[in-house]
């Protein structure tokens, strides 16, 4: 007890957390389809909204969703930010792009990474595809989607965001 | 009706990178007692304690308020938890005015903090979950299209931000309290800063703060005999919406209109601009002053920016409605009590009591609070005088 000692005032003590996931009925359906190739919705019985990725009900409506939508491998950009942020531990390297992307059929929009694109010439409106990993990655997983990358066709415009049908812009 | 009820005594620790000093029960602590002493009061003056925090994934531990009771002075007092994510500050200020207008207790106190430097917040917001790509981009990834959809609906200047960020860090120069110190920053500097989430510059975003921020809320007879002026609180309100639902406008949230509608009728508002003489908004990234000063009807919707540009908003201009006098959370955030310094602050204003940031002579304050996707709304107003 003579010795002086630092004064310990922070332990660093990293928490490991593992969890299994349960995906409940709607998520599911979609992650059964997703590990087949297959991007799918659902559709709210009263506002015939699709939603995707389907959580089993309309937020709108506050109802339950069960029709099952199959949805386009193409898509319309809603929104997007280049993010140049280097996260530690992120296998992405920066800067690179999260879009929000509309597939045609469905009414939402939800958060993927864009690729093979000119981060400048990215835009609100512009069209995309999915890219999808080799079928043998395939999992239950949207990361089934490796990416979206544009496409070209004519740019959606912006009240018409969210509203293609499955068949896109021809309609 | 409700009883009445006011903010009695206020108490704020001075938020900084990290608070290697104290523990979390340490700077609680330090924000409960400040507010005891500015109250003048002891722990036995407390019927019960309200705490509020960012959810516990930050600093990873779980149902913090169990063990902060002895740190607050609450065994064998009832103690309750508030969760909404970054508007928990705000909502915590709420339940516990609800606990003293419903008349269940005559005096209780309300905390909440957050301690970023014990916490990974960017992981905790980033968890990944099989039906969503696990892009890692924190709530910068999130709001950054958002914003960009607000700039492009509005055809506003692309330096509206950079004016904000100026503006609030130069706000934040007058409080003490504040974070960021940065007296001599200029446009140019925000303009050259880091892009972190195009388009969100590095000094366009809040940053990262241990602090915490606590508040005495009594009944109307013990507000009457308060040893300092009072904050009567004169509207209160809460709202939230589902994250995601086909044709939810993300710019300009239903729910946060909602919930301003509600507050400004109980406090007599029609004109929030003209009526209200300052506000303590939650503008975690700079466009967002803007964004609300439209979403909470100060201007018309696509004409925000605009007030922002006219200095409107600023109290170096002399502007005519000062928003975050204090700096708001550009200048501190410490999450969990980033809505709750928001009310606080527009209690100080009306008490007369904001130091270097006060607004001379303001009657009538909104403290805001957001959180989660942009889906939970805080709202108070209070006012110098009893309703
Ligand atoms: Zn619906």
């Amino acid at each position: 007890m003579s010795e002086e000692q630092e004064v310990v005032t922070v332990v660093k003590a990293p928490v490991y957390l593992k969890y299994n996931f349960t995906a409940g009925a709607a998520p599911a359906r979609f992650l059964a389809q997703i590990k087949k190739g297959v991007l799918t919705g659902q559709r709210c019985p009263k506002c015939s909204a699709v939603y995707v990725p389907p959580r089993g009900s309309c937020g709108g409506c506050g109802v339950a969703t069960e029709e099952e939508v199959v949805l386009s491998n193409k898509a319309t950009v809603q929104s997007f930010t280049i993010v140049y942020i280097p996260i530690p531990n992120n296998p992405i390297q920066p800067p690179y792009i999260i879009a929000n992307v509309v597939p045609d059929g469905a009414n939402v929009s939800f958060i993927h990474l864009m690729s093979e694109c000119v981060n400048e010439d990215v835009h609100i409106g512009a069209r995309v595809e999915a890219v999808w990993k080799p079928k043998e990655e395939w999992a239950f997983a949207m990361d089934n989607i490796r990416y979206y990358r544009p496409i070209d066709e004519p740019n959606v415009p912006v009240d018409q965001i969210g509203k293609l049908p499955v068949t896109g812009l021809e309609g | 009706m409700a009883n009445l009820a006011a903010v009695v005594g206020i108490g704020q620790t001075k938020y900084m990178t990290k608070r290697l000093d104290v523990s979390i029960a340490g700077l609680v602590r330090e924000a409960a007692v400040n507010a005891l002493q500015d109250a003048d009061l002891t722990w036995d003056d407390i019927d019960a304690v309200i705490l509020g925090k960012a959810p516990d994934m930050f600093e990873g531990v779980i149902m913090p308020e169990t063990y902060l009771t002895d740190a607050l002075g609450c065994n064998g007092k009832p103690m309750l938890r508030v969760h909404t994510a970054g508007s928990v500050g705000g909502s915590t200020a709420l339940v516990a005015a609800s606990h003293v207008q419903s008349g269940m207790f005559k005096r209780v106190l309300t905390v909440s903090f957050e301690k970023q430097s014990e916490s990974n917040a960017m992981w905790a917001l980033s968890n990944p979950q099989p039906f969503s790509t696990h892009l890692n981009a924190g709530a910068g990834g999130y709001f950054a299209p958002i914003i960009r959809e607000y700039m492009r609906r509005s055809n506003a200047p692309y330096d509206v931000g950079i004016k904000v960020a100026v503006k609030d860090r130069l706000h934040g120069a007058r409080n003490p309290l504040a974070h960021l110190q940065k007296p001599d920053i200029t446009m140019q500097e925000v303009e050259e800063s880091f892009m972190l989430w195009d388009p969100i510059r590095f000094l366009e975003a809040c940053p990262s703060s241990d602090g915490a921020c606590a508040m005495i809320i009594a009944n109307e007879e013990l507000a009457d005999k308060a040893s300092k002026k009072p904050a009567w609180i004169r509207g209160v309100a809460m709202r939230s919406e589902p994250t995601m639902y086909a044709g939810r406008d993300e710019v300009n949230p239903q729910a946060g209109r909602d919930c301003a509608a509600d507050v400004y009728k109980q406090a007599g508002i029609t004109n929030p601009r003209k009526d209200l003489d300052c506000a303590e908004v939650y503008v975690p990234f700079s466009w967002y002053e803007p964004m609300w000063l439209e979403n909470l009807g100060f201007a018309p919707e696509g004409e925000g920016w605009k007030l922002t540009m006219e200095g409107a908003t600023s109290l170096d201009e002399g502007g005519d409605i000062p928003w975050n006098c204090s700096g708001g959370v550009l200048s501190s955030n410490a999450i969990g009590a980033s809505g709750m310094i928001r009310f606080a602050e527009a209690a100080r204003q009306v008490r007369g009591d904001a130091g270097d940031h006060q607004v001379e002579g303001a009657k009538l304050a909104l403290g805001h609070a957001y959180g989660g996707g942009a889906q939970f709304y805080a709202m108070w107003v209070v006012g110098s005088e009893k309703p």
